[in-house]
Parts: C-alpha cells; structure tokens; sequence
C-alpha cells in the first residue's frame, strides 16, 4: 500500500504540471546545455558577464529589466563586477528622481529601465514566464528530467527565425520555428552582433545562449544559493532520517519482540 | 530477570543512549537551522543595506553654504565653512561646553570637543584646513531638524525647543544634551564624500 | 477526555501540585501525549502529523511572508520580485510557502483516501470526519485567495473564473460574485480581501484541527483492523496500545524526515516545477492566458466542474425540471461542491458492518478503482476542454459519484466480509511481532 501511494503521489506531482504548458506552443525548442542546469550547476560568471553585453547592446534598445536593480550586477553568484565597474555600469543609464523632480545618472542603487517600446515585455523574469519542455501527454516527465527550460526556449527563439515574414493587420511578423507561428519581433541576432573582450565565440547560437543565461540571472538571481541551501538541508534530512529510523526500530523492539504486554520499556 | 541477560542490556543501554542523544541533538540542530531564517528575514533586506552608504558629490559648493542630503533616513548637514566660521569654531573654551565630546564616528572615542576633532579631513594637502563640516541634522533634544545659519552662534538653531549650536555643531545653549554627531564619512576622491 | 483507560497526570512536586489544581495544563498535555494509540497502526497513519507540521509551516512562512509583502495591485507582483531578490533568505520563505501549499495537499489526500479505505469515517468518528472535511474546505478556499496574492497572470485569471463560479447561482449570483469580488471584476477590492482572508483563515483551520484531534482522541484512533481498542480494563487496553509518546511521535517524524528531505529536494532544485510559468508575467486585466489551469490540488474537482456540458442528458433533463433554472454552468458548480459533498455524507451512504476495507474483498477493487479514478480526474483537469477528454471526464466524474451514491451502499448488503481478528492484539502478533503468530512472518513491516 505504501508502495502504491507514494507511486500516486509521484504521478500528482507529474500530473500536476501536465497540460499547464501547452501555452508554450507547439514550437521547437533546442535542450541547449547550460551550466546552470541539475542539482549542482551553478551560473558561469564569465558568461553572465557576456550576456550582460548582449543585454546592453541589442536587447536593452526595447526592453526593460525593471525589477533588477544596478547593484545586483556586483553581487557574488552573479555576473559579479567589480564596484566600479557596477557604478560606472549605472551611470550609463537616466533614472527620473522625483525628490529632485529631474533626470539624474543612474546609481547602483537604481533599477533598470521599463522596456522602451510599448509591445515588448519586460525581461527580468522572461526565463521563469516561458516552458521549453511539457509532456508527454500532460504527465509533467520532461519538465521532471530536463527542467522547466525557460533559458533553453528562449535561446531557441532567438535562433529559430525561418526567414519567413507576413502581414497582419498592418505589422509585420516573422516566422519562428520556436515559437511556432509568427512573432512580432524582428530576428535581433545575426551572429557576430558583438565582440567579446574575452574572445569567446559570438556565433548566433553562443550569442542566444549567453543572454539566455543572462536572463535566467535575472530571473532567479538566487539559483546558486537556493541548491547550496537545498543540497544541505537535504543531507541533513537525511542523517536525521537514519537516525530516527534506528531510534524508532530500537524504541520499538521490544513492544514487537513477543507478547509485549506492558508498553513499559 | 536473570544477572547476565540485564547485564547484556546494560551494554545494549549505553548504545540505546548514545543514539537517543545524536538522534535529539540532530533534531535540535534542525529546529535551530529551522528558527534562524525566520530571524534573519527580519535585518535590513539587501536594496536598504545598499543605502547605507551614499556618495555625495561636493565638487559644485562653494565656501558658505550647506547641503542636506538623505541618509538611512535621517537628514545629513554638508557645510563647506568659511575662514570666520572656523576661526569662531576655534575660539572656545572648551571646559565651558555643555558637552566636551567630539561625537566624531570617525574619531578616537572619548575625543574632547575641540574643532579638530569634528570637521572632516580635506581631500588633498592644499585644501582649506577644516573647510568641510559633516553631521547629522538631528537635534540631540527631540529629533528636530536644525535650521542652518541661524542661532546665538551663527551655526545652528533648532526652531522646535530653542537650542543653538554653533559653527563646529557644538551645542551652547538651550535644553539639547549633545553635539551634533559626525557620521561615518571620507573623501574617496577630490570632489566625492562617501557617507557610511 | 480519553475514552480508553489509561493512566493519568498525577503532580507529585509541590509545585506542580501548587500549578494543577490552578491550572491542569500539563495534565491536559500529558494526557494528549500519552494516549493509548492502536500499536497496531502503519505508515499510512503518519499524514496527520505531516498535516499538522504544513500547517505550522505555512503560518510561520506566511506570517513572514507578511513582513514584506504589499496587497495593492500596483505593488503586490513588485513586492514578491522584493522578497525573491533583497529580503535575507526571502527567495526561500517564499519558495517553502508556494511548495507548502503542494505539501499539504498531497498529505491531506493521502490521509483522505487512508479514512476512506480504513473506513475511518464510521461510526463513531463521523464528526471527526465531517471537521476534517470542513478542513479540507477551509485549505482549497485558502490556497485559492493565497494563489491570487502574487498577481500574477493566473492569479488573476484563475481568481475571475473561479468567483465566475458563483455567478453561475441563480437569481443572486451576479449580485454574490460582486459583492465576493467588490466590484464587476477582480481588483484591488479583491486583492486586499483575499489578503485578509487568507491571513484569517489558517487560524480557523488551526482551531478545527485542535477539536478534530480532540474527537479522535475522544473516540480512539481508528487502525488497520477497524477493530476497537478494548476498554474493559486498562490492563486489557494496554495489550491493543502503546502510548502516543515515544511510539509514534518517534516513528511520524521519522516519516516527517524523509517527507522533507524529499520536499526540500524539490524547493531546492526545481521550486517552480509545481508553479505554472505565467504567473511570474504580471496580471493584465486586457489579455487572458491561452490555458488557464488551477494548482493541481484543484484539477480534479475542477475535472468534475467543467465535465457537465449542456449535452449531457442528466444537465438537460435538470434544465427542463426546473425549467431553465438549472444551466450547464450551475449544474457544474453543483458537481464540483456535491462531489465534496458526498464524501462528507460517506459515514451514512456506507452500509457494511465491517470498518476496514481490509477485509472486504469487494470493497478493495472498488476503493482502487476510486484512487485510480481521483488522478485519471486530476489528468483531465489539466487537459484542454475538448474531445477526448470530455467524454472521459463525464465518465470519470460519473464514477465518482457512483462511488459514493451506489457502490458504497449496495456493497453493505451484498459483500461477504472476511473473518476480523478478535482484537488489535491478536493482529499485532500476527502481522508485526517478530517472534511467532502464525502467518505473521510474511509482513514484515506494519504496512499494508
């Protein structure tokens, strides 16, 4: 019986997830490799500090990044920059003071902008907003093996541009094999869109994959520290375990060991 | 029971025992690991923590006049004095102050009340020695906010119970117990004060 | 307060004499943690607890939580954001407060379903089961108004088709959806409410869980056997009890343990495998998810919900009785809270003299059927709305009802029960003991 219900139960947990992505379309999405992907992978700096300059130089023209603030670009587990480099970072960018009731340069105390264009969303979260994988037949596995793919779906939209374009109701759309059907957004990367001082690759798809990392940064800035949290409190879990277990079968030996007929130890 | 079956158990006892205190202790370790969160949630979260130390650009004041700036909440005097304010702020006898404490976070503790021991040292050698006067624009009576250039002693008065304090934040008269103090603050470049 | 006889309190310090005659406290607690529990119980008796540590759980969270959460739409989606990235720990609270809520749906099933299988609902424990159905009735109205608080896409979307629900009721329901919602749609009056109400909330369920432990304590647990504890004597009863400490304390955290090694697996590693991507896209009040899809624990009543559409022959001939009173729309709804309510009304619908669905063969397949079903619903519930999967949810939700409507019923009179042990004793040796009983090798641990 126990056996049966902690089947069921692993079935909810998968069942649970089923069906809640078939919002992600029916587009292709690439299982890109990333650092930060299983229990113990943690984000590449250096490659943070690379999505970051992608971020900065072709996404930042229309998008936002408003609930990240300047500063968290410094913090460890993330890109990491140093303080006056994170200082000089947010002076490139105008924040509205309402106690000067004027424009000032940016302080790492501020927050990145709202998105510029009206129909392009903000960014910060776009890694936890998408699901790469769902499946199969609403039962959840994918997500429970591969993850729920928001950094992978992402890198595969940027890289999944067929060349198509159509028209609709006077804007022009453009076809995504990721996506699964047309977007309004124009392909933003073609390769070699920026030059890494570290002479990493910028073909198209480490381009598409060093922001997608990026933004799974942004998105959940707290990764590397939540699995160091979670990974301890599960071993500990785990001792404890064996000792409650050897505690509950000792407390119990002698109540099983023949006609116990005082519960008395 | 027969002598060697309890004295086996006597054996099996001090085993019994030992599991009980690890398996307590662990789950003691745990409600501790468990209730230190819910604490720490509490300290000043990460964006307040990143405004406890401001940088105030001083590179446009001129000699006579004052900024106020916010800092963790309280209102912060940046005065750039002049050559009478810090000679007045020089002639005093100091055993006559009302306190005789420099209050100067960045000072030695216990410092007397002397101008030297408040204003705030000059970003480089040719500066004007004791040009530049940082404090907390706190009344140290009830938390008013003084008003500059003003007072018996054309430093401060606060307008709320009368105190006047002078061009070094010295109180002189009225019911205020203490000097202005002097925050955490240093010149990280030839125009830039750093607060905290 | 017990009704099996066991030892109780006595002060012997003068102290505790001074404190028991003012106040009996620790002979309150001395008797609630003494109490003569069948040692015959398996590990399908440990959910209670684990019920008890989710509830403390998402208060101390929750109460946390609060420190640094805004209800007010133009800030609520920004302070989560505030938690999950500056708040010390924060990304944490929040985490364990969102996976709690998943927690403690999974252990309250599986304590549902034990009652159901063990016959726990029975006389005598019929009110210890109808509070712990208001329980659970109290837990999905808290998990909903705690779900809409980040205000997120699905919040929104899911608060406006579930108050929807109550528009459905005839007459009043328009005039009750806005009075629930405090305007034509879901708004700041909605937020702050549910704000409020899901603060409130938790600390009702805590009372109810107090007088629902209360009852069995007043009853006795019920066990594998469903044979009662003897009370005759204390002598007799101590031969079918242990007391609850150290037992069973010991044994429930040992399964507490490795609960939460498993839960904190998942908050660690994948903490929003459970959470559905569109809530972390701020609500919009002009654009509505392609899917909207309730939290899991939800799936299966609202399987049931949207299974009577207006072709089912049941839903038109309701129409005509009533003469159009009853649509689609509210006969779902009556589905959805009447599937509740039947589960409510088991200890009166089930017939059979025999408590335990271990000795009735009949029953068994029946009951598995019924769990099989309980997650073929919970599919459906995430499925779009459309063929296959309509069919399959009248069917599924068809099965429910028949369950407890027919099944249970006609299974009293027509099931030939098996032979029961005579006490708890005898099936303690038997099943569990080491040494000798009979069969009693065979199971080598308390479970089933």
């Amino acid at each position: 019986m126990i056996r049966k219900i902690a089947l069921s139960a692993l079935t909810a947990l998968c069942l649970a997830t089923g069906g809640a992505f078939a919002a992600g379309g029916a587009g292709k999405v690439t299982d890109y490799d990333f650092s930060f992907e299983g229990p113990f992978g943690t984000y590449d700096q250096m490659q943070l500090q690379r999505g970051l300059q992608v971020y900065t130089e072709i996404c930042a023209a229309c998008h936002g990044l408003q609930y990240v603030p300047f500063r968290a670009l410094g913090y460890d587990g993330g890109p990491h920059l140093p303080e006056d480099q994170v200082r000089a970072y947010a002076a490139f960018y105008e924040v509205y003071d309402a106690e000067i009731d004027d424009w000032r340069p940016a302080t790492p105390t501020d927050y990145f902008p709202e998105s510029g264009l009206e129909n392009a969303p903000d960014l910060s979260l776009m890694a936890k907003a998408r699901a790469g994988f769902s499946g199969p037949y609403g039962l959840g596995l994918n997500q429970l093996f591969r993850g729920m793919g928001g950094a992978e779906y992402i890198a595969s939209v940027l890289t999944g541009y067929n060349g198509s374009e159509k028209e609709e109701a006077g804007a022009l759309l453009y076809g995504n094999d990721a996506f699964g059907g047309y977007l309004s957004m124009g392909p933003p990367l073609w390769g070699d869109d920026v030059e890494y001082e570290d002479g990493s690759p910028t073909d198209i798809e480490s381009i598409a994959k060093d922001v997608s990392a990026f933004l799974m940064w942004t998105a959940e800035p707290e990764l590397n520290a939540r699995k160091e949290a979670g990974f301890i409190a599960v071993l500990f879990l785990s001792i404890l375990s064996v000792l409650l277990y050897l505690t509950n079968k000792r407390i119990w030996a002698p109540i099983k060991k023949g006609k116990a007929s005082s519960p008395a130890e | 029971m027969e002598k060697n079956v309890s004295h086996a158990e006597d054996h099996e006892g001090t085993r019994r025992d030992f599991l009980f205190y690890a398996t307590g202790g662990a789950g003691a370790v745990a409600t501790g690991a468990a209730v230190w969160p819910l604490i720490n949630q509490m300290n000043p979260s990460k964006d307040v923590q990143a405004l406890s130390s401001i940088r105030v650009d001083v590179g446009g004041m001129e000699p006579g006049t004052q900024l106020t700036v916010k800092w963790l909440g309280k209102p912060v005097f940046i005065r750039r004095r002049t050559e009478e304010e810090i000679a007045a702020a020089n002639d005093v006898d100091l055993t006559a102050l009302i306190d005789n404490d420099a209050r100067n976070a960045n000072g030695a503790e216990g410092a007397d009340a002397a101008d030297a021991n408040r204003f705030l040292a000059p970003p480089t050698e040719d500066g004007l020695e004791g040009e530049w006067l940082v404090m907390i624009g706190v009344c140290t009576h009830f938390g008013c906010v003084p008003l500059g250039d003003a007072g018996d002693y054309n430093g401060w008065f606060c307008p709320c119970h009368g105190s006047h304090y002078d061009t070094s934040g010295r109180i002189r008269r009225g019911p205020a117990p203490e000097n202005l103090p002097v925050p955490p603050a240093e010149f990280v470049d030839e125009t830039t004060i750093v607060l905290g | 307060m017990a009704g099996i006889p066991h030892d109780h309190y006595e002060p012997t310090t003068g102290a505790e004499k001074w404190l028991h005659r003012r106040l009996p406290i620790v002979g309150l607690l001395y008797d609630t943690l003494m109490i003569p529990t069948p040692k015959n119980l398996n590990w399908m008796w440990i959910w209670g607890i684990v019920l008890v540590f989710c509830l403390v759980l998402q208060i101390v969270t929750g109460i946390v939580l609060v420190m640094h959460y805004t209800p007010d739409t133009t800030l609520a989606f920004a302070s989560i954001e505030h938690i999950m990235r500056d708040v010390n720990g924060g990304y944490m609270l929040r985490y364990l407060h969102m996976n709690g809520a998943s927690l403690f749906f999974i252990a309250v099933y599986a304590h549902i379903f034990r009652g159901l299988y063990y016959g726990s609902y029975k006389e005598p424990r019929e009110v210890t089961w109808i509070i712990g159905i208001l329980i659970y009735v109290l837990m999905m109205g808290t998990a909903f108004m705690g779900y809409v608080l980040p205000w997120g896409q699905m919040s929104f979307w899911g608060a406006t088709v579930i108050t929807g629900l109550f528009g459905a009721i005839p007459f009043v329901g328009e005039a009750l959806q806005t009075w629930l919602l405090g305007g034509p749609a879901v708004d700041n009056a909605t937020l702050t409410r549910f704000f409020s109400l899901h603060y409130l909330l938790p600390f009702l369920i805590a009372g109810l869980v107090i007088v629902h432990v209360w009852a069995f304590h007043h009853t006795g647990n019920n066990n594998p056997t469903g044979v009662e504890v003897r009370r005759t004597s204390k002598e007799e009863a101590e031969k079918d009890t242990v007391p609850f400490w150290p037992y069973f304390v010991i044994k429930d955290m040992f399964a507490l343990a490795v609960i939460l090694a498993v839960f904190f697996a998942i908050v660690g590693f994948m903490p929003n495998y459970l959470g559905h991507p569109d809530n972390y896209i701020e609500a919009n009040a002009l654009q509505t998810p392609a899917h909207i899809v309730p939290e899991w624990y939800f799936l299966p009543f609202y399987a049931i919900l949207r299974a009577f559409t207006d072709e089912v022959w049941i839903v038109i001939i309701a129409n005509v009785l009533t003469g159009g009173i009853i649509d689609a729309k509210f006969f779902g709804v009556l589905a959805m809270f009447g599937a509740i309510v039947v589960m409510a009304l088991a200890p009166w619908l089930d017939t059979s003299s025999v408590r335990s669905g271990r000795y009735r063969p009949m029953f068994k397949w029946w009951f598995w059927l019924l769990v099989v079903d309980f997650f073929v619903l919970m599919w459906l519930g995430a499925m779009p709305a459309e063929e296959p999967y309509n069919t399959m949810s009248l069917i599924a939700s068809t099965y429910w009802f028949a369950y407890f409507l027919v099944i249970l019923p006609l299974l009293g009179v027509i099931e030939k029960p098996l032979p029961q042990p005579e006490t708890i004793e005898q099936d303690f040796d038997e099943h569990v003991a080491k040494t000798k009983g009979g069969a009693g090798e065979a199971a080598p641990t308390p479970a089933e």
